[in-house]
């Protein structure tokens, strides 16, 4: 009897929690396909908004696609081969670079947008372009990517496999490619679901880097709960969620498979 | 080639990135902040300038709330969700983790959603007290927005410390005679210590750099990260910002790496 008074106070307030964090959202994706949120979802349901955010802020939505794709191929290709690196030197040197390239996930990402900008501003070419927030995306995404690989490196024996081959008469970058490259997929999946991820949904350094003329998704998105009415604003934020939830669902599921492992 | 060199060229790309868009920007950041009429002293402004104090007390007020009622409703509800198998268990997992990857704004705009002028809460309370309940912009809403951050990072970490707990100790705790109450005391809440430090101090820092959903929720409360934004874009005081964001940056940093050192300590001290 008690135990079950218990469970059962636990579960509502399990529930109570959860209410708390997916009414905002239900009441976010209502309000962007009603047509007069003020009236409620009797005054029915429309596309017109979604429709209007697409006109306003298509360009935003493209350019969110194009950076968290850059800023992947560059954590892609400075990333992997350094997680590689850092694990097959080991020592203090590695734990120091380590280190390093984590401090981004600790600094607020206000202080970094601030020091790229009070460094490259004279820079205008590059400052006035994409490139620009690519930068900030690549600093904050790549501990993510090094660290991803880095988890797989640590539990595949991956010093032996790379003696194995070169015993063979492989040359290194021949090794690098067919070797230890496949055996970090896991890591490297994981890895890049997180980064393009966390790309799209960048707004702390990105509103600091940002031009009128590079505004990125979130960028877009805190110009419309500024101006625009409740319903377009909900509407764009319909469109980030169908962005962003597949990509969040693929990260749960990968993660589940690897702890089934 | 050598393979010593190979994984020295293995690493070239990293440096060069690292190097140019963080390490020398850091520097920057650093020698700009002695570059006020006050020179060094710009960065004791934080600590000595009453407004700029206000603000940081303000900031680790907030920040800490935020973290002690983050790490009671994860820890409550994280415990619940690992020690009981219902239906709907993964739905429920799933509800409480999927705003992980919301930006700060997004965050800001949900808060207005249900708290703010049009909100929920205020069409609730206006029909059931005849009066409209409006907080989204007052420092509760801002809290609220942290929280709601801060509750999915937190509970999936507390998740993981509870399935790692040892049910055998709580189980001779209970043989010996302990209430359930003194088993929860003396065996589980130690038990989860370094999960707690180690959660907490993600959600304190996280909460004292975040500025997205205080720039949303375009409040007059003063956070520090809309101080320093404030500073840079509309005073164009780039010392004073930039000696403010150094500061910010260490008490996050060194919140992190204490509570690194704590945890692991612990931990090594437990094998």
């Amino acid at each position: 009897m008690r135990d079950r008074l218990i469970f059962t106070a636990q579960l509502l307030f399990t529930l109570l929690v959860a209410a708390f964090l997916v009414v905002p959202a239900i009441l976010s994706i209502t309000a962007g396909i009603t047509v007069n949120y003020f009236q409620g979802i009797r005054s029915g349901v429309t596309l017109q908004w979604v429709f209007q955010v697409w006109e306003l802020y298509a360009g935003t939505i493209l350019l969110s696609f194009v950076i968290a794709f850059a800023t992947l191929v560059v954590t892609l290709l400075a990333g992997v081969p350094a997680a590689y690196a850092l694990h097959v030197r080991g020592g203090r040197l590695s734990r120091i670079v380590e280190e390093v390239i984590t401090l981004p996930l600790a600094i607020p990402g206000l202080a970094i947008a601030l020091a790229l900008l009070l460094t490259y501003q004279g820079f205008s070419d590059f400052r006035r372009s994409w490139l620009f927030i690519l930068t900030g995306h690549v600093i904050f995404t790549m501990p993510f990517m090094v660290r991803s690989v880095m988890a797989v490196f640590a539990t595949v024996d991956i010093k032996t496999l790379d003696e194995g081959a070169a015993s063979l008469g492989a040359a290194p970058w021949r090794r690098f490619l067919d070797v230890i490259v496949p055996n970090a997929v896991p890591g490297i999946l994981a890895g890049s679901l997180m980064v393009v991820t966390l790309s799209l949904g960048e707004f702390n350094l990105t509103w600091m880097l940002h031009t009128p003329l590079t505004k990125t998704l979130p960028i877009g998105l805190a110009d419309a709960y500024a101006s625009m009415r409740l319903e377009v604003a909900s509407a764009y934020t319909l469109i980030f969620f169908v962005m962003i939830i597949p990509l969040l669902v693929a990260m749960q599921l990968f993660a589940d498979k690897e702890q089934a492992r | 080639m050598s393979h010593r060199t190979f994984v020295w060229l293995c690493l070239l790309p990293l440096a060069v990135v690292t190097t140019a868009f963080f390490l020398l920007p850091m520097a920057r950041l650093v020698v700009t902040g002695a570059e006020g009429p006050q020179g060094l002293a710009g960065y004791l402004a934080i600590l000595t300038e009453p407004r700029y104090r206000a603000t940081l007390i303000n900031t680790v007020l907030l920040a800490s709330a935020t973290t002690v009622v983050t790490l009671v409703v994860a820890t409550v509800a994280g415990m619940f969700l690992q020690r009981h198998r219902f239906p709907g268990r993964a739905v429920l997992i799933a509800m409480l983790t999927f705003p992980l990857a919301f930006p700060g704004v997004v965050v800001g705009f949900l808060i207005i959603l249900l708290a703010g002028r049009q909100g929920l809460i205020g069409d609730l309370t206006s029909r059931a007290f005849g009066e409209k309940l409006v907080f989204a912009y007052s420092i509760y809403g801002l809290f609220l927005g942290y929280l709601y951050f801060s509750i999915p990072r937190v509970i999936l970490t507390i998740m993981a410390a509870v399935q790692k707990l040892d049910v055998g100790l709580e189980e001779a705790a209970r043989s010996l005679g302990a209430s359930p109450w003194a088993v929860q005391r003396d065996v589980v809440l130690p038990a989860l210590g370094p999960a707690f430090v180690a959660s907490g101090a993600i959600a304190f820092a996280t909460a004292m750099g975040a500025f997205g959903t205080a720039f949303t929720l375009a409040t007059n409360i003063d956070v520090l990260p809309m101080l320093i934004y404030t500073e840079f874009t509309l005073a164009a005081n780039f010392a004073t910002s930039a000696a403010l964001s150094v500061g910010l940056g260490i008490i996050a940093w060194a919140i992190l790496a204490l509570a690194r050192s704590f945890s692991g300590g612990t931990v090594a001290a437990a094998g």
